[in-house]
């Protein structure tokens, strides 16, 4: 699965409270969160994200409350990955739980400017800079991680599990 | 081992486990709350096997935005209620008997220190203050937990927090907690344990340890944990017959880091706006005005706090124009704090009280704030947008600094107001 679109660049420690702020809380539904996503830092996320598009972000991507809101508005906005030098834990789960595709990779991040184009090869791990011409290898999912990506996020991983 | 090894080597059926291991475990206890719960179960739906694991394991409380602050929370509350029925849940607690839900738990006897707890909310990791192993996760891990009574999980390394002295004067477990952040960052222990030990560790109240553990996730922490001792059985007999086990940390456990602070260079703390690792001592705050006081929220809202803001409030008054809020954790809590005189002292000196709930801590109710407006609050985010519009500020301490602050009108210390 190839991933390709602009990037949208975000300094370290985006909080959930960000990516959703808690009086959005009262929905699980992906296209009413979307429109709040990101809403104290910048009120037209939304408008200027189109399908495909990567968040790129320093350090501790998601930081804060367990809200698997967070990824479902990002999802709901059109983002088709994130890229970050690291992401807090239950975010990091939460994402790949929901299945939003997400790579840590402190250089990629370093090189890539808002506005590249750039492309993700979810299953190789491979980032593409499409402006500047560099590719950057995450490492592949492993293990368990990679049973769940598998399988197609955790609930379908959980059906086969309990089904023997 | 260390301590938090030992426990999920336990659930995991191990006798060893080592860090960065990928373990599967059994868990004690599944938690979540009116935000987070409706998500859970409608994943758990997804899964087909109708009936939770163990109707005495999932536990449910709605404390976020009840009582319910709009039609879209009161639906999500119907939700939660319909489903708690359906499955015959044992631990659903409704509006009247319910609390926030990390202070609820211990209170009830419901973690008990050894247990295995996943939370769908992040302050989860609250129990470790009793030597449990308890985490955060988000809705469709709870819903996979609902369905098998298991989850996975990435054994962590440890860093230990070693504090030895004496803390000063109105010195509690939220200004170690932010000191400690202060020093190590919002993400200072991404993924790892936080253990928290030593002879001033040794001396704090259940509620104090509590509010330590409570924010190992603003470091980024996994967990925090604090091993049992004395103090933790006796505030188990009260609670429970269930039988427990205590785990230690080994003396050659091994520790990715071991940092050693004096309880003495402890001062009351204040974080700035927008992170708690924004912590300054209250030597360093200079002038803030602040418009509203918030005590409460499943960081400080537990008895000890609501009695340290009484002994500052008594024959006092609320600052001209300020706003004071209290919300005492738990029913039980409010009624304790009512029964010891603390309601009097609080309404005397122009407080509001409110009935249990998370409300202002995350900008849901009960004291949102205005663009422009600053809060000084015993909550545990400070957060852009936190407690309402995207250009008001929180400003988080422990009870005695917000009670001092509400008869100032600006931040200081109990000393000077």
């Amino acid at each position: 699965m190839k991933i390709t679109g602009k990037a949208h660049k975000f300094g370290r420690d985006i909080d959930t409270d960000i990516i959703i702020p808690a009086q959005y809380l009262t929905t699980f539904d992906p296209d009413e969160l979307a429109k709040h996503c990101m809403e104290p830092l910048d009120d037209e996320f939304k408008a200027n994200v189109a399908p495909g598009d990567i968040i790129v972000a320093d350090e501790n991507f998601g930081c804060g409350s367990s809200r698997e809101h967070a990824p479902v508005a990002i999802k709901g906005a059109g983002i088709g990955a994130i890229i970050a030098k690291s992401f807090a834990r239950i975010f990091y789960r939460n994402a790949i739980n929901t299945g939003l595709p997400i790579f840590e990779s402190p250089e990629a991040v370093d090189g890539i400017s808002a506005g590249d184009e750039v492309s993700v090869d979810v299953v190789a791990g491979v980032i593409t800079n499409t402006t500047t011409g560099k590719t950057y290898q995450t490492p592949p999912f492993t293990g368990h991680l990679a049973e769940i990506i598998e399988a197609g996020g955790l609930i379908e991983f959980t059906k086969k599990r309990v089904k023997g | 081992m260390n301590i938090t090894e030992k426990i999920i080597a336990a659930h995991a059926g191990r006798d060893k486990v080592t860090p960065g291991e990928l373990v599967s475990v059994k868990i004690d206890l599944a938690l979540a709350n009116d935000i987070t719960a409706p998500g859970a179960i409608l994943e758990f739906a997804k899964i087909g096997v109708g009936q939770v694991f163990d109707k005495d394991k999932v536990v449910i409380v709605p404390d976020h935005f009840t009582p319910n602050k709009d039609i879209a929370s009161a639906e999500q509350a119907k939700m939660v209620r319909e489903f708690a029925g359906a499955q015959d849940l044992t631990n659903y607690f409704e509006i009247g008997q319910m609390g926030i839900e990390h202070a609820l738990l211990p209170e009830l006897g419901l973690v008990l220190p050894g247990d295995l707890v996943i939370g769908a909310d992040s302050h989860t990791c609250t129990y470790g203050g009793m030597g449990a192993f308890s985490t955060g996760m988000g809705s469709t891990d709870l819903a996979a937990a609902f369905a098998t009574g298991e989850t996975w999980l990435k054994v962590p390394s440890s860093l230990k927090f070693n504090l030895e002295g004496t803390l000063g004067s109105w010195v509690t477990g939220k200004d170690i907690i932010l000191y400690i952040i202060g020093k190590i960052g919002v993400d200072g222990a991404l993924y790892k344990a936080m253990e928290f030990t030593g002879g001033a560790i040794s001396a704090l109240s259940m509620d104090s340890r509590f509010s330590i553990c409570n924010m190992a996730i603003e470091a980024g922490g996994k967990n925090g944990i604090i091993a049992a001792d004395a103090t933790t059985r006796a505030y188990v007999a009260e609670r429970s017959d269930r039988p427990y086990t205590v785990f230690e940390s080994d003396a050659d456990a091994v520790y990715e880091q071991v940092l050693e602070f004096r309880a003495e260079d402890i001062e009351l703390q204040v974080a700035f706006p927008h992170l708690p690792s924004n912590a300054r001592g209250l030597s360093d705050v200079g002038e803030v005005a602040v418009d509203q006081v918030v005590i409460g929220s499943c960081t400080n809202g537990r008895i000890e706090d609501l009695r340290i803001a009484a002994k500052i409030l008594k024959g006092q008054k609320v600052h001209r124009g300020l706003r004071l809020i209290v919300i005492p954790a738990t029913q039980k809590i409010y009624k304790q704090a009512m029964n010891e005189g603390l309601f009097d002292i609080f309404i005397d000196a122009g407080a509001a009280i409110s009935t249990p709930t998370c409300g202002p801590c995350l900008g849901g109710h009960m004291g949102v704030l205005a663009a422009g407006e600053r809060a000084l609050a015993t909550t545990n985010r400070n957060f852009v947008g936190r407690m309402g519009h995207k250009d008001s500020e929180v400003y988080l301490a422990g009870p005695a600094v917000a009670a001092a602050t509400a008869i100032a009108g600006k931040i200081v210390g109990p000393e000077a107001s």
